[in-house]
């Protein structure tokens, strides 16, 4: 069931960056962790999440290394670079404020009409 | 990564992305076993869940960045794959494209070194000339005025943003060791290497103490003459040479090519050991000057200072110097007439290479309306338009740019025969070389036609007409591309016109030419530069007798039948003209009318068969001492005495008056009238500002100025026998000498009157021969565009001939048919065609001496000679039209 995603694009690459920053994880790991999350709220489709992951990577905020897994094949693991992570409290700053803002003017509307 | 590591091993990028994506549907299909589905089912549920593996891959791939790099390989590949399956459409592409690319690079290639290469010295912009000004000096006839030598010493001392040297032109017999041979002499101040910033091959520059009379007999040698007389020898260094009768060692050697004023000089003094007269007076300026600024100056700075000086110069001695400035203008390479020659033909190649052009725009276009299900699939495939446009730019590119490296291949080896085929010497001719400039320029000319060409395929269809495409046969667009087939045709027949009228025009100019009369006959005469021994210039009564004595030794030659001496000779190098006026009141100088001045012995009419109108010719008792004469030419007696009977009156002619000159006698007297000839050569003497002449007895030249007179002076002689014959026993008889070593005496120069009036053309044939090889390239390019058209056309028009024929048509009318549509558009052609060779015409006036306006029958001739050949190419698809199966046809969708 492959749905166009709500996000926006800028919104996936944060999501990616936190996951990424708890610790060196392989592409299916992330899907799973962003179904977790998005099982209540926003559908993530897996198509888009490659590009993005290699995006990122070309970007130099992530870097990747082919690495065993406990099961015994190989995969791609990538990890949060130095880069990344300025990116990441920047956006997750940004991204903060944003809310705050939002969530004022809602409770604006509700108090006063005029 | 970086990118470009990304590009190079895109397999490894490949395989990577495979493997990842394969681990991610083999988890995720383990998950979903794992939790109850069955094996192919999560299979199916992993794959929906990613979305297409495909669809993702490409998506990567988009997000790796190098995408438009690896679409341009691609396309590239397919280009060339697409060629090689189409090898004879391919050859035929690329023959147009090299030959017309050829052409235009090997004209471009003179173009650049005669014309747009700056000087070959260092820092060439900081160069400057400096020349005398004054009022009334005619600078226009007389080219730029130079300095004289105690104005240039003044100017260099004085001047500080300017650091100066300067040259004389000079002549010299070298003697010893090895043959006397004639050589130029440039007499030099010793900066004149540093300040053009050319270091000496071998050995040293002047010193400035052997700059000084009496210092030491230094000579720099130049480089070919060093080669062609000393063979190279690097102990010429110090070696003794004898110039002028005078020993001098040779202390340098210049570089290869190194050339001063645009001319290479042979051997180099210093100025300043030269006691000549002329050089101490301020009245004579023959020292020509080249200057560099020096760092931080200007030349606003420097025309300053010059201007300055010379306000000094002529308070101080205001004799010679009142009214005289010095200016400081940007040294620039004299290139003389050959500018508008040389642009000419790279405009007309131009239009040759614009015809090929549009022959190859042609083909890919007809090739390109073949492709449109091709393309129409690939649309279908998820090709957006941009990418379509990208891959036909690209093929279009591939052609041209193969082409273009093609055809500077060519030119590499074809410029230098051609810069040997030209006519006399083209200017700076060893600056032509085939430099990045060359390269730069054709392979961006290429590429730029190339995307140009394949414009017109790549933009003919919007895309969802492509769906049509698909489903008819793909011959539903045949329409649109017709017109612009038909254009091009019109194009290149105009194009072809234009080159043939031209060709024609040059060619009755130079039938026209050709029949002039001269004014001489011109069979049988042999004219030579002559340089006395050295020992013979010695005082003014000797000169006058080495003369005689050369002209006595000359008459003894067997085949010789009469000789004369002669200082400025008609269709060659040099002139001599002087201002005149008819009446004692002279105006100044620069109003007077002008006419040439030649100094004669008096067998000159019989040698040059000239004929005598009116009174007589000089004889032996016109000498110094008795009255002056001259005879003038027809043209002068009309434009100076109307008409009235010219024989007995006088005219005065200031350059030939004065004390230095006729010792108190003002005017010089008319004592004859001779024929016109035409000095200026058979194409430029009609139109040439000054065409009036006058002959004066080379007896009656003053002492003082015999001995630079002789200097220039040759001897023309009419032969029985054919002239060059001649030439060996007369430089043998002609080689001793009175009074003074014998074998000194040299003939250099040697031609015959009928060689120099047909170099007076020479240039005038050559354009002929290169336009009408351009014309005929033309026209044959243009033929077989309307072949391949008409061919194509047709090919489109089969049903429809197919109904027609069925309907009762014979092959006659089939034939008719197509040839009226070949017909519209030859006409269409030659329509426009003659308007553009009417202007072209008018631009061949300008730039080619001796051109008339465009006459009817030029265009009579040529016209018609171009259309029979266009309709010849078109009956080749007119008859295969007319043998189509009308069955065959109507089935064929």
């Amino acid at each position: 069931m492959a749905q166009k995603s709500d996000l926006p694009q800028g919104t996936l690459d944060l999501l990616i960056l936190k996951i990424v920053a708890l610790g060196p994880v392989h592409g299916y790991a992330i899907a799973q962790r962003l179904e977790q999350v998005s099982r209540g709220v926003v559908q993530v489709p897996q198509g888009s999440l490659y590009p993005a992951l290699h995006r990122l990577e070309n970007r130099g905020l992530l870097g990747a290394d082919w690495e065993e897994t406990e099961s015994g094949r190989e995969a791609k693991f990538y990890r949060l670079t130095r880069k990344g992570r300025t990116q990441l409290e920047t956006e997750a700053a940004s991204w903060q404020r944003l809310i705050e803002a939002i969530g004022l003017v809602l409770k604006l509307s509700e108090g006063g009409a005029e | 990564m970086k990118w470009w590591q990304r590009l190079l091993r895109r397999r490894d990028m490949e395989e990577q992305l495979e493997k990842e994506l394969r681990f991610h549907l083999e988890q995720h299909t383990n998950d979903l076993v794992a939790k109850g589905y069955s094996r192919d089912e999560a299979r199916r549920q992993a794959r929906l869940a990613i979305g297409g593996p495909e669809q993702v891959k490409e998506n990567c791939r988009d997000a790796r960045g190098t995408r438009w790099i690896e679409d341009l390989l691609q396309d590239f590949r397919y280009a060339i794959r697409m060629l090689r399956k189409q090898p004879g459409f391919a050859a035929v592409a690329l023959l147009t494209l090299a030959l017309g690319c050829g052409a235009t690079t090997v004209m471009f290639t003179v173009v650049n070194g005669v014309l747009l290469k700056p000087l070959p010295y260092p820092e060439p912009n900081r160069l400057v000339a400096v020349h005398g000004h004054t009022d009334t000096w005619n600078a226009a006839v007389y080219g730029e005025q130079n300095l004289a030598y105690p104005d240039f010493r003044d100017c260099q001392h004085s001047s500080r943003s300017l650091e100066m040297a300067g040259f004389v032109y000079s002549g010299g017999i070298l003697g010893e060791p090895g043959v006397p041979e004639y050589v130029e002499r440039r007499e030099i101040t010793p900066e004149l290497f540093s300040v053009l910033g050319v270091p000496l091959l071998r050995g040293r520059a002047f010193l400035p103490e052997e700059d000084q009379p009496g210092g030491a007999p230094v000579v720099i040698l130049s480089y070919s003459l060093w080669q062609r007389r000393f063979a190279g020898e690097p102990r010429t260094i110090g070696l003794s040479v004898v110039l002028d009768d005078k020993s001098y060692t040779v202390v340098g050697i210049t570089p290869r090519h190194f050339q001063l004023d645009g001319e290479e000089g042979d051997v180099f003094t210093p100025l300043g050991q030269d006691t000549a007269g002329y050089l101490r007076k301020r009245q004579a300026h023959p020292v020509g000057v080249v200057a560099r600024l020096r760092p931080g100056a200007a030349l606003s700075q420097a025309s300053a200072e010059l201007e300055l000086i010379g306000l000094q110069l002529s308070a101080q001695y205001p004799d010679s110097n009142k009214g005289r400035s010095f200016v400081a203008i940007p040294l620039r390479p004299g290139v003389g007439d050959v500018r508008s020659t040389l642009w000419l033909l790279l405009g007309a190649v131009g239009l040759v290479l614009l015809v090929a052009c549009v022959n190859v725009a042609s083909l890919l276009l007809a090739r390109a309306v073949s492709r449109d299900r091709e393309l129409a699939m690939r649309v279908a495939l998820g090709a957006s338009r941009g990418r379509l446009v990208r891959q036909c730019l690209t093929e279009s590119a591939v052609l041209g740019l193969s082409g273009g490296v093609l055809g500077v291949l060519l030119a590499s080896v074809g410029f230098r025969p051609f810069v040997q085929l030209w006519p006399g010497t083209l200017p700076r001719v060893d600056e032509i070389q085939l430099d990045w400039r060359v390269w730069l320029v054709a392979l961006t000319a290429s590429l730029v036609s190339g995307l140009l060409f394949g414009l017109a395929p790549a933009l003919r269809a919007p895309v969802r007409e492509m769906e049509q495409a698909l489903r008819a046969g793909g011959r539903t667009l045949a329409g649109s591309s017709r017109r612009l087939h038909s254009g091009f045709v019109v194009s290149e027949i105009a194009l072809a016109v234009v080159l043939l009228v031209a060709a024609g025009m040059l060619g009755r100019t130079l039938l026209r030419l050709s029949s002039l009369n001269p004014g001489v006959n011109t069979r049988n005469v042999l004219v030579t530069r002559m340089a006395l021994s050295p020992a013979a210039l010695a005082h003014p009564e000797g000169i006058r007798a080495a003369w005689q004595d050369v002209l006595n030794r000359a008459r003894r030659v067997p085949g010789v039948e009469s000789i004369a001496a002669v200082d400025t000779f008609p269709m060659r190098q040099g002139e001599n003209q002087l201002g005149y006026w008819n009446t004692p009141a002279v105006p100044p100088e620069n109003q007077q009318p002008l006419a040439l001045a030649t100094s004669v012995t008096p067998d000159y009419l019989k040698v040059m068969g000239i004929p005598l109108l009116k009174g007589r010719f000089f004889d032996e008792h016109d000498r110094r001492g008795t009255e002056h004469v001259i005879v003038i030419d027809e043209v002068l007696a009309h434009q100076a005495f109307g008409t009235e009977e010219p024989v007995g009156k006088r005219l005065w002619i200031p350059e030939m008056s004065g004390p230095n000159w006729s010792e108190g006698a003002e005017a010089l007297r008319v004592v004859g009238v001779a024929g016109h000839v035409r000095h200026w050569g058979l194409a430029r003497d009609d139109q040439a500002p000054v065409r009036a002449q006058f002959y004066y007895p080379f007896a009656q030249v003053p002492d003082g100025a015999l001995r630079r007179w002789s200097e220039l002076m040759s001897i023309s002689v009419r032969t029985s026998i054919p002239p060059l014959n001649v030439v060996d026993s007369l430089r043998r008889e002609l080689r001793g000498a009175t009074g003074g070593a014998t074998g000194d005496q040299a003939l250099y120069e040697v031609r015959t009157l009928e060689q120099l009036a047909s170099d007076s053309l020479a240039r005038q044939r050559f354009l002929l021969s290169l336009f009408g090889i351009f014309a005929g390239l033309a026209l044959a390019l243009a033929c077989i565009g309307i072949y391949g058209v008409l061919a194509y056309l047709t090919g489109q028009r089969v049903p429809e001939i197919g109904v027609r024929m069925a309907l009762g048509a014979n092959a006659r009318d089939v034939i008719r048919l197509v040839l009226r549509q070949s017909l519209g558009m030859i006409l269409g052609g030659v329509a426009v065609g003659i308007l553009a060779a009417l202007a072209a015409g008018r631009l061949l006036m300008h730039t080619v001496d001796g051109m008339q306006s465009t006459e009817p029958s030029t265009l009579i001739i040529t016209i018609p000679v171009l259309v029979v050949a266009a309709m010849l190419a078109s009956f080749g698809p007119a008859r295969r039209a007319s043998r189509i199966d009308p069955i065959r046809a109507l089935r064929q969708d």
